[in-house]
């Protein structure tokens, strides 16, 4: 790769770059598709190309290529060093970056079994064992047993001397159950909607043990059919951690990006009410035993790496500490228009785009004292919401409203009757403000997804977010089922 | 552009991996091959913050034995590449099981080319006409006192197929986009949106100008209780109801996976409705063929409030004993069939009739992040964003802050009483639509928010 790299940071320096970074990336990627009982797809994709990154009279110009030549190099530095110009005919404010040493190394995801080696006809079997399992189960008129797996070898070179080498592998898995019955249509996932994913092997599939979940789910899926709505109200809600991680994600990971944060997402996905000024005077974003850091070092998490997309080393960043508002996940150029180091947090998607301030594994700390089971027990009157369904909040991150697949009725501590189209909605802080039990380490589980949206033009990140499951008061329920 | 998106030449490639396939023992191979040149400007804070460029070929290979079918997909196109590319297809097939109801790739059938689908001035667009373009934008938040965000992008991909069955079908298109959000002091915001096969067609000082206009309106905002509230949606709202009922729909495989409201006949919408799936239509993004080298055929959706049709691919339309429509998407594709080129038949009204036609309703431009809550149901929960009315006796009192909402898109369709004569094209989903405003009877608004 030096050839491609460091060709594309000689051209970029001789057409007038301050500062140049090259990532040459190679992603792999296989997906399998069950769908009631039958194979419906199976695929393999392979990726190639490199993304040159320039900063010239200080404004940035990208460019990209699948094209491993260094011809192709010399175009690609020549045509990003144009694009920075032209960014510099529109330009208030240059870029100026944080200092930090060279990124120098290699890492890579630790794993057992090597999910590429695993013959298909292994990973089919398994898949459709447990799809096969869920259609016994009378009333279910379709199911999607899905397997995914990528693997990224990534060259990071830059004008400071960085020069740095990853793979970075994940995997995931899930099986969903699909009832219906007149305009009534309901589904239950194992192990949470979208599947199941990590930065592992393929012994993470096998922990997962589908085929041992996915009958007593799709059971669920039937029974909600005929189960009653979730009436409107306010309640106590204790969240699973399938539903959790993503309240932490759409409520906490996003509004704390600051790229969001000083308007550069503000014509696609929006703004942030999570300002600045909230930083400095110490806002409280939620109860004391709210602590949630952004840690990029974390086991399994979809967001571990050794360096970021700009040669940043991984880190954990605190974002909210005992409830107060303490930190943002940043880059080498917004972080010190705050008066810090970047916290490591910029994420390309491939070789054809530039890196954006992304999720790490933004993880919910547990706290000690009570499971989520002892949470349960603890609850005299509430509900029990898990797997997420669907999903919305406002462009500064404040209104949130989320459905789950199913809600559990609690009485005396118990979980008990099944409830349909569970919803629930809020304000961001109050609804953390409000948080009164979070789970300890018996329950602190790492989730994630592989379908993060930002930027244009559209990027997907995979995230990983560790949670334990917590309960809230107050919280306004069964919207629109009144 | 470096970028080899030669039409023919993007063709020979599919057909040398057809062959190379062929010869590796498939029964049937489909090859597709989809070149890009595109880039895209960004600006916030009134100046360019991203500007990137990407040049991309993928070659997309359905390798089928009997009934066993593996898809690779790789973007190394020298000789090394396409050589694994086939061998790895070859090696998925032999192992998986059958795909039970496989209902073979598609036979050929003449195509006729798209007009107005491909603009010189969009293929050939440079960073620094586009920034020349945001410049515009940027002054015309400028002179309104707000501030301007948004991108402009343009791009030309050529999409070229070649099947066993005999098909051979090569397209070239272009498209151009620029969308803006202006910021103006005390919570104004203001949007607007240009689409265009022709970026020559796109008008940047005007789009600047309309979203500076409407920050300026939407200063100072005022709070309304959620509630039941007659609407008026402006096109760019209106696109998303297109695009759910496309999504959640008009798709064979919603229906046929029994997830989809489609009944034939049902009745869904006021008689105001009508909405086709039409590639050639001129105000659109025209697409002679889908991704599985079917001729696009015009689908009628809704018929004056009526279901008509939904959409097929080779797949869902062999399951159903019938012909593809022309509507799949790169295999492997676990969506189905999507309408591409979704288009709603305009009214009679003026923008000042719709608003006009209030008594006390809300004005809204645009709809933020809506979600399904209930598919079947097509219950959609979303925000509104950059800039919500207050109307009160046909006329417009004054900006109220954002509101969540919580809807049947259905009922929305079956409130709608009047729709507008003008019409926009815009992107949506996945491919773009032509889309009017309308006026709704009832639309349920179930939460608030602080701006």
């Amino acid at each position: 790769m030096r050839d491609i790299t460091d060709r594309a940071l000689d051209t970029a320096a001789s057409q007038g770059a301050s500062y140049a970074d090259v990532r040459v990336v190679r992603r792999l990627e296989e997906s399998i598709a069950v769908k009631s009982g039958r194979l419906e797809g199976v695929s393999s994709s392979e990726s190639e190309g490199f993304g040159v990154r320039v900063l010239v009279d200080g404004a940035w110009g990208f460019s990209s290529s699948n094209w491993l030549t260094p011809a192709e190099a010399d175009r690609v530095a020549a045509e990003a060093t144009r694009i920075a110009r032209a960014s510099a005919t529109a330009l208030r404010n240059r870029v100026a970056l944080d200092s930090r040493p060279p990124a120098l190394g290699h890492y890579e995801t630790p794993l057992d079994i090597d999910p590429f080696t695993v013959p298909f006809e292994t990973k089919i079997a398994e898949l459709l064992a447990a799809d096969e399992e869920a259609n016994r189960v009378k009333g279910i008129v379709y199911t999607e047993t899905t397997y995914g797996a990528q693997r990224e070898w990534k060259t990071f070179a830059a004008s400071d001397g960085s020069f740095t080498e990853q793979v970075i592998t994940h995997v995931g898995a899930g099986i969903e159950s699909n009832a219906a019955s007149g305009d009534e249509q309901q589904r239950r996932s194992y192990p949470d909607a979208g599947g199941g994913w990590q930065a592992a092997g393929y012994e993470y599939i096998r922990g997962l043990d589908l085929k041992g979940s996915a009958g007593v789910r799709a059971e669920e899926a039937v029974a909600l059919l005929t189960a009653p709505l979730c009436q409107p109200g306010r309640r106590t809600i204790i969240l699973d951690p399938s539903q959790l991680y993503l309240q932490v994600h759409e409520s906490c990971g996003h509004p704390t990006e600051l790229d969001r944060v000083f308007g550069t997402e503000a014509s696609y996905a929006g703004t942030s009410f999570m300002t600045t000024d909230l930083l400095e005077s110490g806002f409280r974003y939620g109860s004391d035993l709210i602590t949630i850091v952004a840690d990029a070092t974390a086991p399994g998490g979809m967001g571990t790496f050794g360096w970021d997309d700009e040669g940043v080393a991984a880190q954990a960043v605190p974002l909210v500490q005992n409830g107060i508002f303490v930190g943002y996940l940043s880059s080498r150029e917004t972080a010190p228009r705050i008066g810090r180091q970047s916290g490591g947090a910029m994420r390309a998607d491939g070789w054809n785009r530039i890196p954006l301030i992304r999720m790490t594994n933004i993880n919910l700390q547990p706290v000690p004292g009570m499971s989520l089971d002892e949470i349960v027990a603890d609850t005299d009157d509430g509900l029990y919401l898990a797997s997420n369904r669907s999903w919305s909040i406002d462009d500064r991150r404040l209104n949130f409203q989320f459905a789950t697949e199913v809600a559990y009725e609690i009485k005396g501590g118990k979980k008990g009757q099944l409830l349909r189209n569970p919803t629930y909605t809020g304000i961001t802080y109050e609804f953390w403000r409000s948080c009164d039990a979070v789970g300890d380490e018996r329950s602190y589980v790492m989730l994630g997804t592989p379908n993060c949206g930002k930027g244009e033009p559209s990027q997907t990140g995979h995230v990983g977010h560790a949670v334990p499951g917590a309960r809230f008061t107050n919280v306004q329920v069964g919207v629109g089922n009144g | 552009m470096s970028v080899d998106i030669d039409p023919r030449r993007r063709l020979a490639l599919a057909e040398k991996v057809l062959l190379a396939a062929e010869q590796a023992g498939a029964t049937e191979a489909e090859v597709l091959v989809l070149a890009d040149d595109s880039a895209l400007t960004r600006f916030a804070n009134s100046e360019i913050h991203q500007n990137v460029a990407e040049t991309s070929a993928t070659v997309n290979l359905r390798f089928v034995v009997g009934k066993r079918v593996a898809v690779v997909t790789t973007g190394r196109t020298d000789n090394d590449g396409l050589v694994a590319l086939v061998e790895q297809a070859a090696s998925i097939a032999r192992v998986v099981e059958e795909l039970e109801d496989w209902g073979g790739l598609p036979e050929p059938q003449p195509i006729t080319e798209a007009e107005g689908g491909w603009s010189e001035a969009t293929a050939s667009a440079s960073p620094e006409s586009r920034a020349e373009g945001v410049r515009a934008v940027i002054a015309a938040a400028d002179e309104a006192g707000s501030v301007a965000y948004g991108s402009y992008s343009t791009g030309a991909e050529t999409i070229a197929i070649a099947n066993s069955k005999g098909i051979r079908a090569v397209q070239r298109q272009t498209s151009a986009q620029l969308l803006t959000v202006s910021m103006a002091p005390n919570g104004g915001t203001g949007y607007a949106e240009a689409v265009s096969v022709d970026v020559d067609r796109i008008d940047p000082a005007a789009i600047g100008r309309e979203a500076a206009e409407k920050a300026r309106a939407t200063q100072n905002p005022v709070a309304v209780e959620a509630g039941e509230w007659p609407v008026v949606l402006e096109e760019y709202a209106v696109v998303d109801i297109v695009d759910m009922l496309g999504y959640l729909g008009f798709s064979a495989l919603a229906v046929q996976e029994e997830r989809s409201f489609y009944e034939p006949g049902r009745r869904i919408g006021s008689d105001l409705v009508t909405m086709v799936d039409d590639p050639n239509d001129p105000n659109g993004l025209p697409m002679a063929f889908d991704f599985e080298g079917v001729p696009k055929e015009r689908v009628s959706l809704i018929d004056h409030g009526l279901c008509g049709e939904v959409v097929y691919d080779a797949q869902t339309a062999a399951r159903a004993g019938r012909q593809s429509t022309g509507h799949g998407l790169p295999a492997p594709n676990p969506y189905g069939p999507f309408p591409l080129h979704m288009v709603m038949s305009p009214g009679t009204s003026s923008r000042e009739d719709l608003i006009g036609g209030l008594d006390r309703g809300l004005l809204v431009t645009r709809f933020h992040y809506t979600n399904p809550v209930h598919p079947k149901l097509c219950v959609i929960t979303g925000m509104t964003r950059d800039g919500t009315f207050l109307v009160e006796d046909g006329k417009i009192v004054g900006p109220v802050r954002n509101l969540r909402y919580t809807m049947s898109y259905l009922d929305a369709l079956a409130g709608i009483s009047a729709v507008s004569a003008q019409r926009k094209t815009l992107k949506g989903f996945l491919g773009g639509v032509v889309v009017p405003a309308v006026r709704i009877d009832g639309w349920s608004f179930t939460g608030t928010t602080e701006h």
